[in-house]
């Protein structure tokens, strides 16, 4: 009965009406997908999607639901009542393995327990149903409020899941349905027609968000079930994209279907989540991922000690090395290729733009891409992508716009539905991107401008530090709308970004001051506004960025001038960041040396092979939250302390798209 | 003469041309520039020690005027002027006691107080006057202007005691120069071991495994690493390269070559490292009278990335950087603006920063400061600053306030 109580906690009433229990659910939700094809859709689930399996309905839904509401409110609590009737009008007890689910369910009488399978089943009948029925049972899980109990039962509902999906997903792979597998698919899709489960089902997943994003505060707080989760969400996460590029394709599917079942389905949840990176003083990992590697790296010599955790290389072998390989490289896809290069020759970077050619690379790879016999299009396809992120990882460390990208793109190559002939799901796939590039980069842009220009004001002095491609929009606008105003631009070595935006921004006749980021202190008397980009914002509000934000920032707050950080909502991140140093980037340490254009300084030149000299070029820091003001994004203006909102509306919607 | 003039003005001109780098080598130059003024300088029968003090003043103008910003040049000369005034007092005090049979005493009050029998109380304020020392605020506003007062001191002593004190005065007219000069060897030399003083205290103040991180290059803190590390204290250095000059890089270069582990980081990246060090060490431009610190450019966002973290700011400054003046805005006014080839090349925005442009205004500007003003609030929350440098003020020479007061009330 604890799990009864368990339902009664469920605070959402309103989203209960989602499903109109009389509604046809497979045509509706598939868009097109013959019942028949149900079976399939299971392999999405394990290894693909690392969203979170929340359902998309069509908007047809929403009015339906809406209507829906009106006429049949769902009372929560009632819903185990709810659900009673249900038992009835399933027939199918399928495995013996369901019941320890039923147990969960908490409604003991054995003809309940079919019940929640049977949704599971009837889930299934739609088209993505694997991801479903995962939901479900982690719903179940964390919805209850006594852990022990949670975790065994997830554990039970897991195996329930291995068996169920073993048997359904190897045939799978090789593209035809088997026998076996017809006969667990009728047994899965029986229970289809108990539709009133759908209703709670909903509102458990509700709840189940409700319950997560609270949860997403305390991150690792909850020691039963999330920091199990996350421990074990680890080593699925980077296992399957590493291995991927190594293996053949279908043993790393066969693995990642494993690693997939294994772990208790609210995994699912949580592999939203991101996956803790490679720590690159753990030797063993190091020398693994190194056999793997396409990019040939040379350890430099003189690590810096407190910075082991991060890939530090010897600069300038692997371009001319990977250059030769060009065409040896068979598995990677040539613009991969050309986007993985200029990554390691810097000649892209800047957070939007690297996600763009990124994106647009994929575009191309997908445009070319044809399934391989014996393959289904999702897996192998996913497979793929993944080798080749792993390649563009080897070239330079992902930002984690990028990361949310390549989370968008494996998400919609998982929920392509399979009726789609794979030329239909090439064309989805491809506009999906370039929605993802129009709506998310490009008009978010726009809107970030829109708002931060409303922010000039005539006589304004505004600052802003390296080179920050936002910015410099926000900027060349209000200066198209007429606004007087000084610009103030602030540099630092090595890279001097500056230069190139003081160029540009002279170029259209803006009123600049260049100085470098140690004057900081003496030149932000004078200025009224402080405008920094970001690589991205993290949902403790730190802003992860270009290395010396943290600096103008700190100035600026104390010398009381408001800071303005102009973000996209696609780089906001749920990662939790408190220095600079545990997550970073290292860039070349020669850069260190040398400054470009002072010939006289030339001091450490020929020190660079001492032992205890080391140079340490790092990439990014973290600003804390207090210096900052507020963060332009294309939701609006927020406070820093809002981030976590964003986070959380931006990953719903995100889903909808 | 004529040589003095020639030396002042070689030495103005560097000054000008900024050709003189840091303050130890200013302030020592200005030393021996002024003995060398000192001991041309002829003296008259009477009132030699105003004669000094005028020539020193004299100088000490130009050369102030010369680079107004090197605080360490005004700061030597009031030390001189200091120490002539010291050395006269003491031989007047010495030959009034002379005089003045009835007492022997060290010290200046005592001694006064047994004049009062003797001498009429106008001989004696007279004499307090010659002595330039301003004893109280009264008498600096009584008379102003020292050459005024003193003749009238020796005519009104002569009526007494004229003749003993006028056979005195050509022992003392050449004793009080050499005094002078001994004192002004002594302020020299002072000035040359002042990283070796500072330095002694280092192991007192780096432990094993400390991590330091420093900005741009300074002698003092060379010296004061390396005095650790020669003590064997193993510890690490982050230098920050201290753009645009890169002096970090030279004193990356140095700590290496004396084996100290030692680690190169961009400016920017000094609040992402600040949070892993323990110490922060840098050096001084000057250390002004309200306790605030004129320092390279950069260490204004150091300082306040230290207090964020807690991390104790300490600033090693030789005595001679000691300045009495407040500043008033010296982020401007105590500021030198260095030329812009430091940051960008001259070739792509020269056009823009043309004065002759059509508005009359370039559209660039290139902002180059040289030093940073760390206000004191900073320095006094990370307090081993303060700490640091009163105590090696004690073991040098008193009390820094107290210095500091005689500094102010002597220029």
């Amino acid at each position: 009965m604890e799990a009864r109580r368990g339902w009664r906690a469920v605070p959402k009433v309103r989203q209960v009406g989602f499903f109109t229990p009389n509604e046809p659910p497979p045509p509706a939700r598939t868009q097109s997908g013959p019942p028949d094809s149900n079976s399939p859709p299971l392999s999405n689930s394990p290894a693909g999607n690392s969203l979170s399996p929340v359902m998309i309905p069509p908007p047809r839904h929403l009015s339906d639901n809406l209507a829906h509401r009106a006429t049949s409110p769902l009372p929560v609590p009632e819903t185990s009542a709810f659900r009673r009737p249900i038992p009835g009008g399933d027939r199918v007890a399928v495995v013996g393995s369901y019941n320890p689910t039923d147990s969960m369910l908490g409604a003991s009488p054995p003809l309940t327990s079919p019940s929640s399978r049977i949704g599971d089943g009837e889930f299934s009948e739609e088209s993505s149903p694997g991801w479903f029925r995962r939901s479900n049972s982690a719903k179940f899980a964390s919805s209850f409020p006594g852990g022990g109990f949670d975790l065994t039962s997830i554990k039970s509902s897991e195996t329930l899941e291995v068996e169920v999906k073993k048997p359904v997903e190897v045939p799978e792979k090789s593209g035809v349905a088997g026998a076996e597998l017809q006969t667990e698919s009728q047994s899965s899709s029986k229970p289809l027609k108990a539709k009133t489960t759908k209703a709670e089902r909903r509102a458990l997943q509700e709840s189940q968000r409700a319950a997560k994003a609270a949860a997403k505060g305390e991150a690792t707080g909850k020691p039963a079930i999330s920091s199990e989760g996350a421990a074990t969400s680890k080593p699925v996460k980077q296992q399957p994209s590493r291995k991927k590029d190594a293996l053949p394709a279908a043993t790393s599917v066969a693995a990642s279907d494993r690693k997939g079942v294994d772990r208790p389905p609210e995994k699912e949840r949580k592999k939203e989540v991101p996956p803790p990176r490679m720590q690159f003083d753990d030797k063993n990992r190091v020398e693994k991922a190194k056999k793997r590697a396409v990019v040939n790296q040379t350890e430099a010599r003189n690590r810096v000690e407190l910075f082991r955790h991060l890939p530090q290389y010897e600069r300038g072998s692997q371009l001319p090395d990977l250059e030769s390989k060009f065409f040896l490289l068979d598995p990677m896809h040539p613009a991969v290729y050309k986007v993985g290069l200029q990554y390691l020759a810097g000649d892209i970077s800047g957070g939007n733009a690297r996600c763009i050619a990124m994106l647009q690379a994929f575009q191309e790879v997908i445009k070319d891409y044809s399934t391989p016999p014996e393959k289904s299009l999702t897996r192998d396809l996913t497979a793929k992508v993944g080798s080749y992120v792993s390649f563009l990882i080897e070239c330079r460390p992902l930002s984690m716009s990028m990361g949310n990208a390549i989370r968008f793109l494996k998400n919609r190559i998982a929920k392509l539905p399979l009726s789609l002939s794979e030329s239909e799901a090439k064309e989805s796939l491809c506009s999906d991107i370039n929605r993802f590039i129009n709506e998310k980069i490009v008009l978010a842009d726009k809107v970030i401008v829109r708002h931060a220009a409303s922010k000039v004001r005539d006589g304004d002095v505004l600052l802003t530090y390296g080179s920050s491609c936002v910015v410099e929009m926000i900027l060349l606008y209000a200066h198209e709308l007429g606004k007087q105003f000084r610009v103030v631009i602030v540099d630092s070595r090595p890279k001097l970004e500056g230069q190139a935006l003081l160029r540009r921004l002279v170029a259209k006749g803006l009123n600049c001051t260049y100085t470098h980021i140690n004057a900081v202190s003496y030149i932000m008397h004078e200025v009224t506004r402080v405008f920094l980009g970001a690589s991205s914002v993290l949902s403790n509000g730190t802003v992860y960025s270009r290395v010396g934000t943290a600096c103008v920032a700190m100035v600026a707050h104390a010398f009381r001038v408001p800071v303005l950080i102009c973000c996209e909502a696609y780089k906001f991140h749920e990662r939790v960041q408190l220095d600079s140093i545990c997550s970073n980037e290292l860039g070349d340490p020669d850069a260190i040396a040398k400054a470009s254009g002072r010939m006289d300084v030339n001091y450490v030149d020929n020190l660079a092979n001492k032992e205890n000299l080391q140079l340490l070029n790092l990439m990014y820091d973290a600003t804390p939250l207090e210096y900052i003001s507020m963060i332009v994004t294309d939701y609006g203006m927020i406070p820093p302390t809002s981030v976590p909102v964003i986070v959380r509306e931006y990953r719903r919607e995100h889903l909808w798209i | 003469m004529p040589d003095v003039q020639a030396l002042v003005n070689d030495f103005l001109n560097k000054l000008k041309k900024r050709k003189i780098e840091g303050s130890q080598a200013t302030s020592r130059q200005t030393a021996e520039l002024l003995r060398s003024v000192i001991s041309q300088q002829r003296v008259p029968y009477n009132n030699q020690a105003g004669a000094l003090i005028d020539a020193v003043k004299a100088v000490g103008e130009q050369l102030i005027a010369a680079n107004p910003v090197e605080l360490a040049v005004g700061n030597i000369v009031r030390r001189v002027l200091h120490i002539i005034r010291e050395e006269d007092l003491s031989l007047t005090t010495a030959a009034m006691a002379g005089l003045n049979l009835s007492a022997v005493s060290d010290d200046e009050d005592d001694e006064e107080r047994d004049d009062l029998p003797v001498l009429s109380a106008a001989v004696v304020a007279a004499a307090a006057r010659s002595t330039l020392r301003p004893p109280s605020l009264q008498t600096l506003l009584e008379d102003m202007p020292d050459s005024a007062a003193i003749p009238h001191t020796s005519s009104s002593g002569g009526d007494s005691e004229g003749k003993s004190k006028s056979a005195d005065k050509s022992s003392r007219s050449r004793k009080l120069k050499h005094d002078v000069i001994e004192a002004v060897n002594e302020l020299i030399q002072d000035i040359t071991t002042c990283h070796e003083q500072i330095a002694e205290q280092a192991v007192e103040h780096i432990h094993q495994n400390e991590v330091i991180l420093t900005l741009g290059s300074s002698r003092t803190v060379l010296e004061f690493l390396c005095a650790a590390k020669e003590k064997k204290r193993s510890f690490r250095v982050f230098v920050a390269e201290g753009a645009p000059r890169y002096q970090g890089h030279l004193l990356a270069k140095e700590l290496v070559a004396r084996g100290l582990q030692t680690t190169l980081i961009t400016d920017s990246a000094v609040f992402a490292m600040i949070s892993r060090v323990n110490m922060v060490i840098v050096g001084a431009h000057a250390v002004m009278a309200n306790g605030g610190v004129i320092a390279p450019v950069g260490l204004n966002m150091v300082a306040l990335a230290a207090q964020k973290h807690a991390v104790p700011f300490v600033v090693l400054a030789g005595s001679h950087k000691l300045c009495p003046l407040y500043p008033h805005n010296p982020e401007v006014l105590l500021n030198e603006l260095r030329s812009p080839s430091e940051l960008l090349d001259f070739g792509e925005f020269s056009d823009c920063l043309d004065f002759r442009s059509v508005t009359g205004s370039p559209l660039l500007h290139v902002v180059n400061p040289t030093f940073d003003y760390v206000p004191p609030s900073l320095l006094v929350c990370s307090s081993l600053t303060r700490c640091l440098e009163l105590r090696w003020k004690e073991n040098v020479d008193g009390e820094i306030l107290e210095i500091l007061a005689q500094f102010i009330t002597s220029c």
